[in-house]
C-alpha cells in the first residue's frame, strides 16, 4: 500500500483536524522546496534568454515597421493580456491548493470528500472565458476584415507579383516591368499589393516586420497587403515547406524613400539583363541561387504559370489579375 | 506498365548513411536475437497461444502499451536527431534530405503510431473494467485493430531501411507529396501504412462506442459512468466521424500517385487545397481524439489522489461533449493563410477560441476537485498536476493562435511548434504516462517504482519547459519550422542551443522511465490487494491482474464512484449482500484470424508501395478469403464452467 489514504486522518472531521493542528503545528516541509524554486528558476531562464538575444531587437514580430504588422502586433498584445487573466490565477491557485491540501500528517486544512457541486463557482468559470472570448473574438473579426483592404487609401498601391519557385523567390513589377530574384525593393509609405503564386510546391510568403504571411500556391493568385513606413532591410522567408532547398528560401525586402526607389528602378532598367522565357525555365529548375535583377521579363510569365494548371478554381482571382492588367496598361 | 515480376528500384535497400547502416545492422541483429530467444526457450507456442491469437482486451492493452513505448522511443530518437542538427547554425550533422525524412517520420510516428496506440492501451485496460463488462463488444475486431496497427507501424518503419522514408512532412500536402516532386516510394509507405492503421483505429472507435453504450453493468446509467469512460465515448465518436475523411484523402492521393489520377495535382482540374481541407477535417478532431482520453485519465487520477469526488461531474461531461462537437468546426484554423475570405476566417477564429471555454472549465473543475481534498503526490498525480500549468500556457497560446490576423504572424513558425508540443506533450503524453503509472498494477500485478518514477517525471517535465519555451521566442523572431539549418546572424543561436539541451534532458527522462519499467519488473512492489491506490471505480474491485473473464459476478451499480461508495458502506459496517450463485461465463475464443489478416494487409501494402499490383491483388484476395472464413466460422465462443471460476477466484483472492 502506497501513501495510504487509509491513514486514520483521512476521514477525520474538521474538529479533529483542528485538534491535531494544536497538537501538531503545520510543517513547512523541506521536500517541496525544489518545486517552489522551480518557477523563479524558469523565469530567470526566460529572462536570460531574452538578454542573450539582444533585448528584443530580434523579435521581428514585435518590431513592425508598417501598419499591417502594427495591427497584428496590437492584436497579439491584447490576446496576451486577455489570456493572462486566466492563466495566472490558474497557476497561482494550483500552487496554493497543492500546497495547502497535501496529504501530510497533521495538515489542518479542511477535508471535505463529498463536496463536489457549486453552481456559483461553475457560473463564474463558464462565464469568464465566455467574456474573454467575446472580447478577443470581436477584435479578431474587426482586424480580419481590416487586413483584406489596402493599409492606406491615400497613396496608390504598388503591385508586386511573387512566385515561389524551387527554391527561390521571383518578384515581378508589372507597372515597372522589371523583375528580381530573392530580394524585393519597395517604396516606403505606400501600400504594396503582393500577388502571390507558385510554380512548384505551395509555399508561404512571410516578411515578419511588414506583417503576416499568406500562402503562395500553384494555379492560384492570392493577394496580400503590406506596407513599410520606415526605410530598412527586412528579413523574409518561405514559411511552408517545399522540399530539399526550403531552408535556403530567405529573401530581403528593401524599403526605400520614393525617390531612391525610382532611382533603383531606373538603374535596374538600364543595367540589368532581360529575363527571357528560357531564363525563366532555368529559374524554375530546382536549385538555390543568389539575388538577381532583370531590366525586363518575357510578357505573360506570371499569367502563363498561373493558368497552365487550369484557372478553373480562381475566377475571383482572375478579376484581380484583370485589374492589375488594366492599371498596368494605363 | 505493371509487370508480372516486381521491379526493384535502385534504392530498394537504403544506403549511404552511417545512421541507416547502423539501423539496418541493429534490425537484423534484433530479429535474429528475438528468433533465437524464442526458439531457445521454446516460447513459440506460448507466444502464439497467449499473445498473437488473444482476443482478451487486457492482453491487447499490454501489446498496445509496449508498441506505443517502442514508437515513443523511435519518435524520440527522431526528435533528438533534429534538435542536434538545430543546436547550432549551419550544422552539418544531417543533410537536408535526412532532416526532411526525420521530421516527417517524427510527426507521423508520434501522432499515429505513438499517441493512438497509447490511448488505445488505456481504452483497452480500463473501459471494460470500469463499466463492469467482461470484454469489449467485439473482441475479435479488437484484435484485428491491434494487429492492423502493429503491421502498419512495421510497414511505416520499414521505409527507413527499404525504399526510403517519406519526406513531405507529416501532413504530406500535395503537390509536394505528389509524383512530380516526390517520385520515390517513401510517400507510398506513408499513405499505405496510415491507411491500414486508420482501418484499425476506425474499428476501435466503433468497438468502444458500442461497448460503452451497450455493455455497462446493471445500474450504471450514463451519468454514473466514470469520466474516463465518458472521455473514451467522446473520443470514439470523434474517431467514427473523422477517420473516414482521412481514409478518403489518403486514398485519393494514393490513386494520384499509383494510377496517375489528378485529384490533387491542379493539372486537369485537380486541387491541392481540397487535400489540405480533407486532411485537417480529420486532423483537427484527431488532436481531440488523443487529448480527450487524457482528460479522462486526469479526472480519474485527480479524484483518486485527492480522495474526493470529482468536482462538477455534469459540467465535466458537458464540456467533453461540447469539445467533441466544436472540434469539427475548427479545421480551417490550420490554414488561415490559405486565402479564405475574412468571413470564413472570422468564423473559424471565434469557433477556435470558444473551444477554450469548455477546456478552461475542465481545468477549474480539476483544481476544485483537489480543493479540500487530501492530495497524495504519487507519480500519476505528479503528471496530472504538472499537466495543468503546461496546458494552461498551451491553451493560452492556442487562443492567441486562434486570432486569425495574429496567426498570420505565427503560422508555420516555431511559435506554432511550441504551442502544439505544449498541448500534445503536456496533454496527451503526460496523460498517458499518468494513466500508465495509475493502471500499471492493474495490468501487470505490480507497482512501478515511485522513486525512479519521480526522477523520470522531474527530468521530463523540467526538460519540457527548457525545450519548448525558447521555441515560442524563436517563432516571434521569425524562425520557421522544417528548416534543416539556419543562418548564424539571426540571433536564434542561444535559444536553439537551450532548446536542444532541454530535449536531451527529456530524452534522459524517457530513459529513466524505461529503467523504472525494467527495474519494477523484478523489484516492483506486488499488488496483492487489487486496490493499491484506494481507488474509486470498479476496476479496483478486481484482483490485479484481473482474471480473463474480469468479473465472476457482474456488479450492480447504485452510484457514481461505485467501488468507493461500496468501501464506505462496508467501513460503516453495512453487511454486503450475500453473493449470487455463479453462472457459467460466456467468453470469446482466441483466434489467429486477426493476426493473419494483418499480415496479409502488410504484404499487400508493401507490394503497392513499389507498384507491384500483382502482390496487391493477391493480398486483396487473401483479405476477402480471410473475412469469408471468419463469417463462416460458428465456433467462436465458449462458456467458462463454474468450477473453473471458483478455482480461479479462490487462487486470485487467496481467500
Amino acid at each position: 500500500m502506497l501513501h495510504g489514504l487509509t491513514h486514520d486522518d483521512n476521514n477525520r472531521s474538521h474538529d479533529e483536524s483542528m485538534r491535531s493542528r494544536l497538537a501538531n503545528p503545520p510543517r513547512r516541509g523541506a521536500p517541496r522546496a525544489r518545486k517552489i524554486t522551480f518557477l523563479p528558476a524558469l523565469a530567470a531562464m526566460a529572462g536570460f534568454s531574452l538578454l542573450t538575444t539582444g533585448c528584443g531587437e530580434r523579435y521581428l514580430v514585435f518590431r513592425p515597421v508598417g501598419p499591417v504588422g502594427q495591427v497584428e502586433k496590437d492584436l497579439i498584445i491584447l490576446s496576451i493580456i486577455l489570456v493572462l487573466i486566466v492563466i495566472i490565477p490558474v497557476i497561482l491557485l494550483l500552487w496554493h491548493i497543492v500546497w495547502r491540501y497535501r496529504d501530510v500528517p497533521g495538515n489542518p486544512a479542511p477535508y471535505d470528500p463529498e463536496w463536489s457541486e457549486s453552481h456559483v463557482l461553475e457560473v463564474i468559470w463558464w462565464g469568464i472565458p465566455i467574456v474573454i472570448v467575446g472580447i478577443l473574438g470581436a477584435f479578431t473579426v474587426r482586424d480580419t476584415f481590416h487586413l483584406t483592404k489596402p493599409p492606406e487609401k491615400t497613396a496608390a498601391p504598388l503591385t508586386v507579383q511573387v512566385t515561389s519557385l524551387n527554391w527561390k523567390w521571383l518578384f515581378q513589377y508589372p507597372d515597372q516591368k522589371i523583375a528580381t530574384v530573392n530580394f524585393c525593393e519597395i517604396p516606403v509609405n505606400r501600400p504594396i499589393q503582393f500577388i502571390l503564386s507558385a510554380n512548384g510546391p505551395m509555399n508561404s510568403f512571410w516578411v515578419p516586420q511588414l506583417g503576416g504571411q499568406e500562402y503562395a500556391m500553384p494555379g492560384m493568385a492570392m493577394r496580400l497587403w503590406l506596407q513599410a513606413n520606415r526605410a530598412g532591410v527586412y528579413y523574409g522567408h518561405g514559411a511552408n515547406f517545399t522540399g530539399r532547398g526550403f531552408a535556403h528560401m530567405a529573401f530581403h525586402v528593401i524599403a526605400r524613400p520614393r525617390t531612391e526607389f525610382d532611382a533603383w528602378v531606373r538603374q535596374v532598367r538600364r543595367r540589368a539583363p532581360v529575363l527571357t522565357k528560357i531564363g525563366y525555365q532555368n529559374l524554375v529548375h530546382p536549385g538555390v541561387v543568389a539575388p538577381m535583377s532583370f531590366s525586363a521579363y518575357a510578357p505573360g510569365i506570371f499569367e502563363t504559370a498561373l493558368l497552365k494548371e487550369s484557372g478553373m478554381y480562381m475566377k475571383r482571382d482572375l478579376t484581380i489579375l484583370d485589374k492589375i492588367h488594366r492599371r498596368g496598361g494605363t | 506498365m505493371p509487370t508480372l515480376l516486381p521491379h526493384f528500384p535502385a534504392t530498394f535497400i537504403v544506403t549511404g548513411n552511417p545512421l541507416i547502416y547502423g539501423a539496418e545492422v541493429s534490425i537484423v541483429l534484433a530479429t535474429v536475437g528475438i528468433l533465437f530467444v524464442l526458439t531457445y526457450f521454446k516460447k513459440w507456442r506460448w507466444l502464439w497461444r497467449e499473445w498473437l491469437t488473444t482476443v482478451d482486451h487486457k492482453k491487447i492493452a499490454v501489446m498496445y502499451l509496449i508498441a506505443a513505448l517502442l514508437m515513443f522511443f523511435r519518435g524520440g530518437v527522431d526528435a533528438m536527431l533534429m534538435r542536434t542538427q538545430l543546436m547550432q547554425p549551419n550544422m552539418h550533422f544531417l543533410q537536408a534530405e535526412h532532416y526532411n525524412q526525420i521530421f516527417t517520420t517524427h510527426g507521423t510516428i508520434m501522432i499515429l503510431f505513438m499517441a493512438m496506440p497509447f490511448i488505445f492501451a488505456m481504452f483497452n485496460i480500463a473501459v471494460p473494467l470500469q463499466i463492469g463488462a467482461r470484454d469489449v463488444a467485439f473482441p475479435y475486431l479488437n484484435a484485428v485493430s491491434f494487429w492492423l496497427y502493429f503491421f502498419a507501424a512495421l510497414l511505416f518503419n520499414l521505409s527507413f531501411v527499404i525504399g526510403g522514408s517519406p519526406d513531405a512532412g507529416w501532413v504530406s500536402y500535395p503537390p509536394l507529396a505528389g509524383l512530380e516532386f516526390d517520385p520515390g516510394p517513401g510517400e507510398n509507405f506513408y499513405l499505405l501504412s496510415l491507411q491500414i492503421t486508420g482501418i484499425g483505429s476506425m474499428a476501435t472507435g466503433i468497438n468502444f462506442m458500442v461497448t460503452i453504450l451497450k455493455m455497462r453493468a446493471p445500474g450504471m446509467t450514463l451519468m454514473r459512468m466514470p469520466l474516463f469512460s465518458w472521455s473514451v465515448l467522446a473520443s470514439s465518436i470523434l474517431i467514427i466521424f473523422a477517420f473516414p475523411v482521412l481514409t478518403v484523402a489518403l486514398a485519393l492521393l494514393l490513386v494520384d500517385r499509383l494510377a496517375g489520377a489528378h485529384f490533387f495535382t491542379m493539372l486537369q482540374g485537380g486541387n491541392p487545397m481540397m487535400y489540405v481541407n480533407l486532411f485537417w477535417i480529420w486532423g483537427h478532431p484527431e488532436v481531440y481524439i488523443v487529448i480527450l482520453p487524457a482528460f479522462g485519465i486526469f479526472s480519474e487520477v485527480v479524484s483518486t489522489f485527492s480522495g474526493k469526488r470529482i468536482f462538477g461531474y455534469s459540467s465535466m461531461v458537458a464540456s467533453l461533449m461540447t469539445i467533441s462537437v466544436i472540434s469539427y468546426l475548427l479545421w480551417v484554423h490550420h490554414f488561415y493563410t490559405m486565402g479564405a475570405g475574412p468571413g470564413v476566417n472570422s468564423f473559424f477564429a471565434v469557433a477556435t477560441m470558444s473551444v477554450g471555454i469548455p477546456t478552461g472549465v475542465k481545468v477549474f473543475n480539476w483544481l476544485f476537485t483537489m480543493y479540500r481534498g487530501r492530495i497524495r503526490l504519487t507519480v500519476p498525480m505528479l503528471w496530472a498536476i504538472a499537466f495543468i500549468p503546461i496546458f494552461a500556457i498551451g491553451g493560452a497560446t492556442g487562443v492567441m493562435l486562434a486570432a486569425a490576423p495574429a496567426d498570420y504572424q505565427y503560422h508555420n513558425s516555431f511559435f506554432l511548434i511550441a504551442h502544439f508540443h505544449q498541448v500534445l506533450i503536456g496533454g496527451t503524453v503526460f496523460g498517458m504516462l499518468a494513466g500508465m503509472y495509475y493502471w500499471w498494477p492493474k495490468m501487470f500485478g505490480y507497482m512501478l517504482n515511485e522513486r525512479i518514477g519521480r526522477w523520470a517525471f522531474w527530468l521530463f517535465n523540467g526538460g519540457f519547459y527548457v525545450t519548448f519555451l525558447p521555441q515560442y521566442l524563436l517563432g516571434l523572431m521569425g524562425m520557421t519550422r522544417r528548416m534543416y539549418t539556419y543562418p548564424a546572424d539571426m540571433g536564434w543561436n542561444a535559444l536553439n542551443f537551450i532548446s536542444t539541451i532541454g530535449a536531451y534532458v527529456m530524452g534522459v527522462g524517457f530513459i529513466v522511465l524505461v529503467l523504472d519499467v525494467v527495474y519494477s519488473i523484478r523489484y516492483g512492489e506486488r499488488d496483492v490487494t487489487g486496490d493499491p491506490w484506494n481507488g474509486r471505480t470498479l476496476e479496483w474491485s478486481l484482483p490485479s491482474p484481473a482474471p480473463h473473464y474480469n468479473f465472476a459476478r457482474i456488479p450492480t451499480v447504485t452510484s457514481r464512484d461505485a467501488w468507493w461508495t461500496g468501501k464506505q458502506a462496508r467501513a460503516k459496517g453495512d453487511a454486503p449482500a450475500p453473493p449470487e450463485p455463479l453462472q457459467p461465463i460466456h467468453m470469446p475464443k482466441n483466434s489467429g484470424g486477426p493476426f493473419i489478416l494483418a499480415v496479409i494487409f502488410f504484404i499487400g501494402g508493401f507490394g503497392l508501395v513499389f507498384n507491384w499490383y500483382v502482390l496487391g491483388l493477391l493480398a486483396l484476395l487473401g483479405i476477402l478469403v480471410n473475412l469469408l472464413l471468419r463469417s463462416l466460422d460458428y465456433d467462436t465462443d465458449y462458456y467458462v464452467p463454474i468450477e473453473e471460476i471458483e478455482h480461479t477466484e479462490a487462487t486470485l483472492r487467496r481467500a
